[in-house]
Formats: structure tokens, sequence, C-alpha cells
């Protein structure tokens, strides 16, 4: 079993700990995961706001080379993930835009043909790997771990809940628990963390973050675990705020946990990345929320 | 916060639009006729759902169901120059909860992109220029390089914001989350032929429209259909 792998522009800067992981996890389970080759930005929510041709012509540039590959293509990213598949979504519902993607593709030799589905990392583990196969490689209990698991916007609406309820997705929580970690009841599940308000927004995107976070540590989760490389250092960034009065909780990457109950390093999946230390004593694991972090403390995230 | 259903506020008259709403509604016409369910701005409720749903409306100076009824009752103009359409996380709980099967979060994305092509934005919130950072990246790289969009972004736009940012900056850095050069990938030029190209598409149709549009508005004065 192979997969095309397309990063996206985050995991190869401040979501670099989910490259990592990601690869870890397939390499653990034996699944091929081949990185497009010269793939370039999704386009996200912000090119689209600019110009619209354009916008979709650069996304269907990732599709039209992933089409070769003759994969499922795989896009952690929940902004790739989404904007990939509305790129698909809207070329096959509007054949004058189709053709206008298409000539403009055709200006590099590509065409775009919409036949490559493009799914999410944790949706192909539940559903081509199977939780009975993964729970049977594990080698290292992450029975200290209390997640709070977030799954943010993109990756269940609108073009990401089609396995499952988009208001109260339960994957992770399923996998999580057949690796048996506790997950704990956590109702934001789905709310947004503000995205890229943290650059135009501050003030609103913090105020989403910390109503995330407390909810977490209110229900009395030691990590909050994330799909997507936004939420993850909008969460994280919040660690570095509060001039040390509010609790530190380490923001993990779903496959980083799922990483280390199969036996990766925390090297491997990155752990050293993350602002918050999370101790790790093989062969238990032992996640610890409100410890100090490492770097800088204070000031505005 | 004007309210919309006050007159003052509104139309020179109730139910009479100014002639530079006109052609701006036009503009916006074709513009949202594209997106499938465009047209169905016109089926909204006004149940509020949207509203309900949305977890920035707290900081927009117009609500979602406040902006989808000014544009029923005329006001574009005001509707471009508002915070809201730039406030949006994109976070969709709006288009995939209403009733009315109403495509919000891409009707805001029109309304940006309207509101870029001819200069209207809010008062001391420059939110448009992360996005033009953005594209300046992908067309330079191929890939977002997020640390020069930023520094693009702050530059142009608060300088002294990036102050606030040195602390979470040098903790990304040790913890090694900011690559010091950006990516470029291989296929930049044919990237850029793609991209050239499909500027075309979005030009036109409306550029043609446009050009009228803008002259008649007077937008071209101040300098908005670039």
């Amino acid at each position: 079993m192979t997969y095309t792998y397309y990063p996206g522009c985050s995991l190869h800067a401040t979501g670099v700990a989910y490259d990592k992981s990601t690869k870890a996890v397939f390499e653990k389970l034996g699944v091929g995961l081949q990185e497009l080759e010269d793939w370039n930005c999704c386009g996200a929510t912000s090119y689209t706001s600019v110009k619209k041709t354009v916008a979709y012509a650069i996304s269907a540039r990732n599709l039209a080379l992933a089409e070769k590959t003759g994969h499922d293509v795989i896009a952690p990213c929940s902004a790739c993930f989404y904007v990939l598949n509305k790129t698909k979504t809207r070329m096959t519902e509007q054949p004058e835009l189709r053709e206008q993607v298409n000539a403009s593709l055709a200006e590099a030799g590509l065409e775009a043909k919409m036949t490559v589905p493009v799914r999410k990392p944790l949706e192909v583990l539940i559903n081509d790997i199977g939780l009975d196969t993964i729970a049977s490689l594990q080698t290292h209990s992450i029975s200290d771990f209390r997640p709070a698991c977030y799954y943010g916007c993109q990756i269940v609406r609108p073009y990401g809940a089609i396995d499952e309820d988009p208001e109260n997705p339960v994957s992770m929580e399923r996998l999580f628990e057949a690796l048996g970690a506790e997950c704990v009841d956590y109702p934001p599940k789905v709310r947004c963390c503000g995205g890229m308000l943290i650059a135009t927004f501050e003030e609103v995107a913090t105020q989403l973050c910390e109503d995330l976070v407390d909810w977490a540590v209110e229900r009395g989760a030691n990590c909050i675990v994330t799909v997507c490389p936004l939420c993850q250092a909008n969460l994280d960034l919040l660690n570095l705020s509060g001039n040390g009065t509010r609790t530190k909780i380490p923001i993990l990457y779903f496959t980083q946990l799922i990483g280390l109950a199969l036996g990766s390093s925390p090297e491997e999946v990155g752990l050293e990345h993350g602002l918050v230390p999370v101790n790790v004593e093989a062969p238990r694991l032992v996640a610890e929320a409100g410890t100090a972090p490492a770097t800088a403390r204070g000031g505005a995230a | 916060m004007k309210t919309v259903a006050d007159p003052r506020s509104g139309p020179p008259a109730p139910g009479v639009l100014t002639k530079s709403e006109k052609e701006l509604r036009k503009a916006f016409l074709s513009e949202t006729n594209r997106i499938p369910g465009g047209g169905r701005v016109d089926q909204c409720i006004q149940c509020g759902t949207c509203t309900a749903s949305c977890p920035v409306s707290y900081a927009m100076d117009y609500t979602p169901r406040q902006l989808i009824a000014m544009f029923r009752a005329g006001g574009l103009e005001e509707l471009l120059a508002s915070r809201t359409i730039w406030v949006c996380a994109s976070c969709y709980q709006c288009t995939t909860r209403c009733p009315a099967e109403i495509q919000i979060t891409d009707l805001f994305y029109a309304f940006r992109r309207i509101a870029i092509d001819r200069g209207i934005f809010p008062k001391r919130f420059p939110s448009h220029v992360f996005s033009e950072s953005f594209v300046a990246q992908v067309k330079k790289y191929g890939r977002n390089y997020e640390t020069g969009m930023l520094l693009r972004y702050f530059l142009r736009t608060k300088p002294f914001g990036l102050l606030g940012w040195s602390h979470a900056g040098v903790a990304l850095v040790r913890r090694g989350r900011i690559p010091i050069l950006p990516e470029k990938i291989e296929g930049i030029d044919g990237l850029r032929r793609i991209i050239a190209k499909a500027e075309s598409f979005d030009l036109p149709q409306e550029s043609a429209e446009r050009q009228k549009v803008t002259d008649a508005v007077g937008y071209g004065a101040i300098g908005g259909a670039a």
C-alpha cells in the first residue's frame, strides 16, 4: 500500500513535528508515503480572498501532478485537505471553471482530471489500515495520556466529514481508546482556533484559543491532540503567554501519540518541537501537564 | 453601531438605491452567480443560525445575518467596508448549518475579492494585506514562506506588532520550527505561467464590466481597480 504525500507548506516549517510523526507512523505500519514531487502551495484561504480562478489553478496543479502517481493523496494539514477537495468539487460542478483551470494548467503541460481522492491521514488510518491492525502493532503504553481530542474546522467542514458526524466526530477518540488512552469529553472539539486571525486580529484568536485550552484543562486533560498545524501552532503559542498565570499543556499532533504507542522514539515523532515538554519514560509513557517550558517565558504569543 | 433597519444609514429614500449601489450590486451578482448556490442568498430567512454558529461574530461590526440583510437592502458599499468580511476565520460552521444552504463563507470570499478590486476597506483594519502578502510569497517561491509572509504583513500594517511576536519567534526558532530560507519549487516558471493565464480569466468578464462600473462609481480615482 502506497500513498502520495502532500505535506503542504506548514509541515515544512512550524508544523515540522506533524511531518516527522506522520512519516514515523506510516513507516511503523509498513505503509508507503511518497512525497508529491515539486508540489506547490495549495493557496489556503488567502489566495481565494484575492483571485478566484488563480486560487483554483494553483491548487489544481497539485491534483494534476498527483494524478500521475496513481495513488490516493494524503494531506495532513486541514487547510490543504479542504482546499484540494474544494478545488475538486468546484471543478467537477462547474464545467466553465474546469475549462479555465485546465487551460491555465496547459501552460505548464498539465491537466487535472479530478480523479484522485484527497484524504486525511486520520481517516486513512481508520478505514484503510484499521483500528485492530494498529492496536496489534502497539508496543508502548500511552495510558498515562488523557487527551482532549481537538478536530478544529476544516478537517470536518465542509468536505471532511463524509465518514462521520461533522458536529461530533469521534474517530480520534476511537483510535486512542483502541490504544489504551482515556480521552476526556471535550465539547468544543470542532470549534475554530481562529486560524490566521492570530496575525490579523490577535485578540480574537487568543480568546478562542484560551477558551479551547481552558475547556481541556477543566475537563482534566493532560494534553490536547490536534490534526492541524495551524491549530497546533495557535494553541501551543498560548503556552508562552500569561506570564506564568496560565496552565501550560502540551499540544500534540495525533500522529505523535500514535507514533509513541507504536514504538517510535520521542525524536522520531518530533516531540522536541513542542513548546511544552512531554516527559516520556520508556516503556511506560508519562505526559505531564503544568510543567514549565524549557525556553522563553512570558511575552505575547 | 448603525442598524441595518435604520433608513438614515441606508439609501437616500427607502427602496431607492443610489446609482453606485446599483452598479456594485450588478458586479456583485455576476460574481456570486458563479458560486454554486450563490444565488441562494435570496433564500435567506434571517434565522440567525449563521450568527449563532459563528465563533467570531462577537468581534464583527455586523453579524453574518446582518450582512446578508444589508446586501438585500442594497447596502453594498457599507458591507464592503465592514470588518466582518475580514474577521471571518473560514471555519465553515455557518455554511454547513445554514438551513437555506447559502454558501456564506464563500460569499465572504467573493466580498473580499470585490473589496480588494475596488480598494474599499474598513478603517484601521488592513487584514487584506495579509492575503496579499500570502499571494506574493506563492508567486515568488511556489510555496508559502511563512516567515517572509508574516514579516511583509507586519511591516506593512503594524511594524511595532512585530515586537510582540519576538518572544514567540525566538521560541519557535529554538524549537526548529522556522526555516531560515524559503523553499522554491523547481517548476516555478511553469507555475507563474499558470498563474498568469488564470489571472486572465479572473480579469476579463469582471474587468470589462468593472472598468465601466469603476468609472461610473468613481472608484478609479481612489486607485481601487489595480
